[in-house]
């Protein structure tokens, strides 16, 4: 189901969580919400649930009006961070709860219940917990239970917030990847909220960035990765290298000097230039836009990470940057620096 | 070519390092022998104090506790059953005595029932929603604990006396509640209003609210929240709050002394009746009434102590 949220405002006191904010989420859609915390997008999905409800604004699921419905009415799967299972229950009388809450006219038979429950732990590849209970389980089994439980009452949309938030990083990875592929299996439109870009980078097939209550970027992972809309985006997604640069017409400046690079339509005046860590070239003194001493070199997996200290800043201005390990950098080296490609944002303020 | 050089850039710099390690090691050496003399000394284990000392505290909690507590229970009984064991029944089926257990078990029955609904109110309300007063509202739940109980029932007096406030208007309506059942009700409901209150905020704190959400998103009504959720989770800290109201509601003196009126027979509760008997020399009468209350308190604390473990299992934290 599509869902539709326009103009939503939420605030809380003078806070505003969520200011103006516009989306729309199409049919079969796995989204990320995507933001550091205090960034408004768990505010944003429990208000889609129907948990939280906007000062103005609306939310339309499937082109009917939202806001005129409880969250008990929606038909929308919630995913806790803290699993929120119900801690007397059995495992299967958690995923069973759904369906037996359900109006008299509409509830299902107890042979139904059971034989739709069983298919649930069986697609969480739990079905043998059936009879444990939340306590004895792992956080990753806890999240399993708890998604199968949100699925249980057939949900127009799922709604996950920092679903994997609370788990150690293997299983993390593992339940990403599984995320990922029950998408893939079941289809139902899915928005999820973390902190973690790599998590919305890897999952997702569209990121969704927030910063301060404001959307900040729509786009797929590549788009928000490699074309970063705003300063914000370029700086929480991926690792930057940002130097403070003056911008008159086409020049760019940094500390007075010209760096020989193109400004790419930046207006003049104060800005910031954001490089990513790998795209800076690594080449004999004298060669490119930038030089420094390189003062320390950490070599791991492909690459070797190295620690610059820019000529002309007196050793103040020390950048990281990733280096194939196709020739050794030795501490006490200088080199040059390229930028291969760079974005140049108007500095705030 | 690459890998080799890295290795041996890392073995030169375990070599400088070597020596480095060596001369640390040897400076703090005679600093060490200073240190190891002193538990020598006072070779013990330093969280518990020495035998003699451990000794004197415990026998004097004993003592304390002999002589404050064990020592009045034992009086009592031994007071009740002083004529033998037909006296002790028979001062117990007296109709006055009779009278002060019915009045007493019903007075405690609406107290407790009314104070489960209040007190599940109360908590969930400062527990479960924001809403500005809320401090206000926790301090007035302790209120009747701080307030001496004769005064909580001399409020009744002004409220409902003759001279009261209602009094006129309750005296033209013919209804009685001062010397009444419903004046040595509401005295105890406010007396022990706290205790279920007081067990089920913090623990309703403490399970927070998401496992509501999560049920209200999976279709719930209120009603079931409650029911299917919310009551099963704090069942165990119900019990224990209404174990102890009750326990105050049956034993409650100063407040329904001040609202009884002592009608012989019809407005005496059991504390009440154990002093009245007391005061006319009928020792064996007064203690008697008094061992039932003693046996409550002794089945309470029994009850506690079982509710108390129940508890805390429930409140083993879900580890991440």
């Amino acid at each position: 189901m599509a869902i539709e949220v326009k103009n939503i405002v939420k605030r809380f006191g003078s806070f505003a969580a969520l200011d103006n904010v516009d989306l729309k989420v199409a049919d079969g859609e796995l989204l990320a919400l995507l933001g550091p915390s205090g960034s408004g997008k768990t505010t944003l999905l429990r208000i889609i649930a129907g948990l939280d409800w906007p000062d103005s604004g609306e939310v339309a699921i499937d082109g009917e009006n939202a806001l005129s419905r409880g969250a008990s009415e929606r038909q929308v799967g919630f995913v806790f961070q803290h699993y929120a299972l119900f801690r007397h229950m059995t495992v299967f009388e958690n995923v069973a709860f759904g369906l037996r809450v359900q109006p008299r006219a509409i509830r299902k038979d107890e042979a139904t219940i059971r034989a739709r429950v069983k298919n649930l732990l069986d697609l969480v590849q739990l079905d043998w917990l059936a009879n444990r209970y939340p306590s004895q389980l792992s956080g990753g089994q806890r999240q399993r239970i708890a998604l199968a439980r949100a699925l249980a009452i057939e949900p127009r949309i799922l709604l996950l917030d920092e679903p994997f938030g609370a788990l150690d990083a293997k299983v993390r990875k593992e339940l990403r990847q599984w995320l990922r592929s029950l998408h893939n299996e079941i289809h139902v439109t899915s928005i999820f909220v973390t902190h973690d870009q790599e998590e919305a980078l890897e999952v997702a097939n569209r990121v969704v960035v927030m910063d301060k209550g404001k959307i900040e970027q729509i786009g797929s992972p590549g788009e928000v990765y490699d074309n970063p809309a705003t300063a914000f985006v370029h700086g929480f997604i991926g690792e930057s290298i940002v130097l403070p640069v003056d911008v008159a017409g086409d020049a760019v400046r940094l500390d007075g000097r010209p760096l020989n690079i193109p400004a790419l339509g930046a207006a003049s005046g104060a800005a910031k230039l954001f490089v990513r860590r790998h795209d800076m070239a690594v080449g004999p003194a004298g060669t490119g836009a930038l030089e420094g001493a390189i003062r320390h070199v950490r070599s791991f997996g492909p690459i070797q990470r190295a620690e610059v200290a820019l000529a002309g800043s007196e050793g103040r201005t020390v950048i990281e940057i990733d280096a194939p390990r196709d020739r050794e950098l030795q501490a006490g080296e200088i080199v040059s620096l390229q930028p291969r490609r760079y974005r140049i944002f108007a500095a705030q303020e | 070519m690459s890998m080799q050089t890295g290795l041996a850039t890392s073995t030169t710099q375990l070599r400088t390092y070597a020596p480095a390690t060596d001369v640390s090691v040897a400076a703090p050496a005679p600093r060490l022998e200073i240190a190891r003399a002193e538990p020598v000394t006072a070779h013990r284990n330093p969280r518990t104090e020495p035998g003699p000392i451990r000794f004197i505290i415990i026998a004097l909690a004993i003592a304390f506790l002999s002589v404050f507590v064990v020592l009045p229970l034992v009086v009592v009984f031994a007071s009740a059953f002083s004529k033998g064991v037909v006296a002790y029944f028979a001062a117990l089926a007296e109709p006055e005595a009779l009278a002060a257990i019915k009045l007493t078990l019903l007075v405690a029955a609406i107290s407790v029932t009314l104070n489960l609904v209040f007190g599940v109110v109360a908590a969930w309300a400062i527990s479960k929603f924001e809403f500005a007063g809320k401090t206000f509202l926790i301090t007035l739940i302790d209120l009747p604990f701080s307030v001496s109980p004769v005064i909580s029932g001399l409020v009744f007096v002004l409220l409902f006396g003759a001279q009261g406030y209602f009094g006129s208007w309750l005296q033209a309506h013919n209804v009685h509640i001062l010397f009444a059942v419903p004046g040595i009700a509401l005295a105890t409901i406010f007396v022990t209003f706290p205790f279920v209150a007081r067990a089920l905020i913090p623990l309703m704190q403490e399970q927070g609210t998401q496992e509501e959400e999560a049920a209200i998103s999976l279709g719930a009504s209120g009603l079931q929240t409650f029911f299917r959720v919310t009551l099963p989770n704090i069942k165990w800290g119900l019990l224990y709050g209404v174990l102890l109201c009750n326990a105050r509601a049956m034993g409650e003196f100063g407040a329904v002394s001040v609202v009884s009126g002592h009608i012989r027979g019809e407005t005496n509760t059991m504390p009440l009746l154990v002093e009245i008997l007391y005061n006319e020399y009928q020792f064996v009468a007064s203690f008697a009434i008094a061992s039932l209350l003693a046996m409550l308190a002794l089945i309470t604390l029994v009850a506690k102590t079982i509710l108390e473990r129940r508890l805390d299992e429930a409140e083993v934290p879900d580890g991440d």
